[in-house]
């Protein structure tokens, strides 16, 4: 029994073993090749795996076409701006949709499944349209505009105020707290958990976001990292070396965030579940 | 004493009309914000995108003609938008079969006290963080048909090269490995967590009654998951038939394959902000629309017949 139980531990290790290494191989790939030449990393006899020297060659010249201290700059923004409204707006929203009853709630609250269940794309031209009559492209008020609400994280709020339990609220209430001092002090606390999940959904795909940066801020200057990697392979498609250090420039800050918070990182996604 | 009743009454009265005002005004300021916002954002345009659909737009939203509905007559007849919405749904047959059948295979391998749990789980997920444009320009580059590191290893061991992404029969192929290689780990996320909640004591039943650990996973796991796999599937369609990062960033025009593998959405970011063509762009979009919900609809009414609420 003991000896089948470590033949199958070994069997399973040696399946997540072979699938870890086809997951990071395009990374290391990646990494590889950012630090050699062109010629190396076209060279197919002998084919080159490890650069010869470790030249940081392609980054000078990415980041010599690249600004990479504003890229990142905007792109923080981006996350931040959205980030920060979709947390405040949402909570709220969800703390009222849960718990609060009112006239006009329940017709409030199915837009906001209607709006779930609509592909993003038909919001995009005329949204493209509304900055672009006030005035707004090429701004970071514009890389934000999409995530000024969210009906998918008031609904994922909704539900977690749903689930708390009626006795706190109702001590809040005897206690002689408003509505609006329940929420802020008893109710929204319990939430956090929620809150903390909402946001690292809103960030991962605040800096996955590619479409809408591409559309709406076509400025170098103004651009996040996803749009400007766009538009670099656009300019250099076949400078591989250059291509990869701009790519590693770009997922490194978050690759390490996500290494540092991966706890956070994976169960806000696994509560919070969610559309791509 | 009957004085004092009737106040007392009156006064929850009172105190209910009282509660009932103050709950209407502190909910309607709480989903103020989120309202506005949804309104100005999403519901507002779903109507201006139905209603521009109806027009030609010269460029820059300037000189809008109505041509009634000569927009959908020309999708209608439009090859390239058959074409695509063909090569999208078979980017999503690949891409979400195979995404969550892996993932499933993975969360029951993790789904146990063991070492490197979390080092395979933060593996897995590693993908899903890094920028869409940086990963398929990776997978671009370990394509490639002269100097990629697929096609040298393919070499290495006596086999031919192939032309990843530019041979029209592979290509879409290729590009649906990619998406399956970003979304696994994702998938991953949700089934471990839907796994967390399947009591144990089931299994330890089934193992006393002599189960195999292939039958318990087919009689006690895919049943007690399929909620979890119905959500993550009907997300995960609709996820696929909006592809277009990866198609962006490694179609080019010149390659043989694009017409092959271009998406309805690549269609509808084409004409509405390359062509200027905003008119057709939400022709074409209104299109992805309805097939997203009559897909959608088609999975809600078959889910009685294979998920297991319970």
């Amino acid at each position: 029994m003991d000896k089948k139980k470590t033949a199958s531990t070994v069997a399973i290790h040696m399946i997540l073993i072979i699938g870890a290494i086809i997951m990071v191989v395009p990374f290391i790939w990646m990494f590889l090749t950012s630090f050699k030449t062109v010629s190396e990393a076209t060279q197919m006899n002998p084919f080159i795996i490890f650069p010869k020297a470790w030249r940081l060659d392609a980054f000078q010249s990415v980041a010599s076409k690249m600004d990479f201290a504003k890229l990142y700059i905007n792109t923080v923004v981006l996350i931040v701006g959205r980030v920060v409204c979709a947390v405040l707006t949402a909570t709220m929203a969800g703390y009222a949709f849960g718990r609060l009853h009112f006239k006009g709630r329940d017709f409030a609250f199915s837009l906001v499944l209607f709006q779930m269940m609509v592909p993003a794309q038909i919001f995009i031209i005329p949204q493209y349209l509304m900055v672009s009559k006030i005035g707004m492209l090429n701004t970071m008020f514009a890389l934000v505009f999409p995530g000024l609400v969210t009906a998918f994280g008031t609904f994922l709020l909704r539900q977690a105020f749903m689930g708390l339990p009626k006795e706190l609220e109702e001590a809040a209430r005897l206690d002689g707290c408003n509505i609006g001092q329940t929420f802020l002090y008893v109710m929204a606390p319990l939430a956090k958990s929620s809150m903390v999940a909402l946001g690292i959904f809103t960030a991962l795909f605040a800096f996955k976001d590619l479409m809408w940066p591409l559309v709406v801020n076509t400025d170098q200057t103004t651009m996040p990292l996803s749009a400007a990697l766009a538009k670099l392979q656009g300019q250099f498609a076949v400078n591989y070396p250059e291509l990869m250090a701009a790519s590693l420039m770009a997922c490194i800050p978050m690759v390490i965030i996500y290494i540092l918070f991966q706890k956070q990182f994976i169960e806000g996604i696994a509560t919070s579940g969610g559309k791509l | 004493m009957r004085m004092e009743v009737v106040m007392e009454e009156k006064a929850v009265k009172y105190k209910g009309t009282n509660q009932k005002r103050s709950e209407f005004i502190w909910g309607w300021l709480f989903i103020l914000p989120t309202m506005l916002g949804l309104i100005i954002l999403n519901i507002i345009p779903i109507f201006q995108t139905v209603y521009q659909s109806f027009f030609k737009t010269g460029a820059f939203g300037k000189g809008n003609i109505f041509i009634g509905l000569d927009n959908y007559t020309k999708m209608f007849a439009d090859t390239a938008v058959w074409q695509a919405l063909w090569n999208t749904f078979k980017y999503a047959i690949i891409e979400v079969p195979f995404s969550i059948a892996i993932a499933i295979v993975l969360a029951v391998l993790l789904n146990r006290k063991m070492k490197g749990r979390t080092v395979y789980r933060t593996i897995y997920f590693l993908p899903m963080v890094a920028a869409p444009a940086a990963v398929a320009m990776v997978w671009r580059w370990l394509y490639n048909s002269e100097f990629g590191l697929l096609n040298h290893a393919l070499n290495s061991i006596g086999l031919k090269s192939v032309n990843w992404i530019s041979n029209p029969n592979i290509a879409f192929i290729s590009i649906a490995v990619v998406g399956i290689w970003s979304v696994i780990g994702y998938n991953m996320v949700l089934f471990l967590a839907g796994l967390q909640e399947i009591p144990r004591d089931y299994y330890e039943a089934a193992e006393i009654d002599g189960a195999s650990p292939v039958k318990q996973f087919f009689n006690i796991t895919l049943p007690l998951i399929s909620p979890t796999m119905f959500f993550v599937t009907v997300t995960r369609i609709i996820g696929a038939l909006q592809v277009f990062d990866s198609i962006y960033m490694m179609m080019d025009k010149t390659n043989p394959a694009f017409a092959k593998t271009q998406s309805l959405v690549y269609l509808f970011y084409k004409y509405s902000f390359m062509e200027a063509n905003k008119g057709y762009g939400s022709a074409i979009v209104m299109l992805l629309l309805v097939v997203i919900m009559i897909i959608t609809v088609i999975q809600m009414a078959c889910q009685k017949k294979w998920v297991n609420y319970n």
